[in-house]
């Protein structure tokens, strides 16, 4: 009898076809146009970007929609030091929290900026691709960037963590 | 879709995939190794039973299971599902039979594929006789599939 097996490979695989959904879909159509679109919930007020047809909270619809600056606040973030497949940026790299201007609830995305400078209240702007490289994808903003304006203090954030 | 609502929809593929490696453990790594060459291995319990595949630990008296016996490479068929419509990375690439095969010398019965080319051809209590796979590396694969015993008749 030869030796006993001690491993096997044991794939997973899930093949899926994602649908965006309507107000998604069209949060990810501005995108192509260099807008992030955001709603307004008709019972508790808050803005949510990406936009979407009900508040999670309340369940009412959205009242009103509006175009987001692509300018906002880190609120949290972390520093990713561990290689993975697929990963396209080089480590230490930044991937925040951040606070639109104008929206109640952060998105997260790449800051670029050396890793050791990341901090909360942190200003920052949207890198857009250009339009020919716009994709239905957040992926359509390279990444944020350092504004250089003073810090944002944390009162300025703190309901919105 | 109908509405021009509809059709602005966005959809995209999206595949969640593991590469994972298992660990075996030594009882079923030696059931795997015997498949490699061709044989099947059952493991004996405390009550004389053969079960198959081996498990590490006796069904009825929780203790490990140590000797590990061959079984025929032929067996019934003791229940069975149609898959009409194969998927990707299944046994075989046309309609063939999920079926639990009871081997000779076994008390319990394995989930495999049986090639019959036909449901009509499958039934309850068929005999049925292991392909083995030319390559063999030392997994269930090295078992292509089960294929309906011919009996006395060559095979065409």
């Amino acid at each position: 009898m030869s030796e006993p097996i001690q491993r096997v490979k044991s794939p997973v695989r899930l093949e899926y076809t994602v649908s965006a959904g309507r107000a998604l879909s069209r949060f990810l159509a501005a995108l192509t146009e260099g807008r992030l679109l955001g709603g307004r919930c008709s019972s508790c007020r808050k803005v949510y970007v990406p936009l979407r047809s009900v508040c999670p909270t309340c369940a009412a619809p959205m009242c009103e929609e509006m175009t987001i600056a692509d300018t906002g606040t880190v609120t949290t973030y972390c520093i990713v030091n561990v290689p993975f497949e697929g990963q396209t940026m080089k480590l230490p790299y930044v991937y925040a929290s951040v606070l639109l201007d104008g929206a109640d609830l952060p998105i997260l995305h790449l800051i670029q900026m050396p890793a050791e400078e990341a901090r909360m209240g942190l200003r920052v702007k949207a890198e857009w691709m250009p339009p020919e490289e716009r994709r239905p994808t957040l992926e359509s903003i390279r990444w944020f960037l350092p504004t250089g304006e003073a810090d944002a203090p944390f009162d300025a954030y703190k309901e919105h963590l | 879709m109908k509405s021009g609502e509809q059709s602005k929809v966005l959809s995209a593929p999206y595949v969640l995939e593991y590469t994972y490696r298992r660990s075996v453990g030594p009882v079923v790594g030696r059931f795997f190794a015997a498949l490699r060459e061709g044989k099947i291995l059952g493991g004996r319990t405390a009550s004389g039973k053969v079960v198959v595949p081996p498990t590490e630990y006796d069904p009825e008296t929780s203790d490990p299971v140590t000797e590990l016996v061959e079984v025929g490479t032929s067996g019934v068929v003791t229940t069975w599902s149609w898959a009409a419509e194969p998927r990707a990375h299944q046994p075989l690439d046309r309609p063939f039979a999920w079926a639990l095969v009871k081997l000779d010398g076994a008390d319990t019965a394995m989930l495999h594929a049986v090639d019959a080319g036909d449901m009509a051809k499958m039934s309850t209590g068929m005999r049925v006789t292991a392909r083995f796979a030319t390559e063999r590396s030392g997994n269930i694969r090295d078992i292509a599939c089960f294929e309906p015993e011919t009996g006395g008749r060559s095979a065409q």
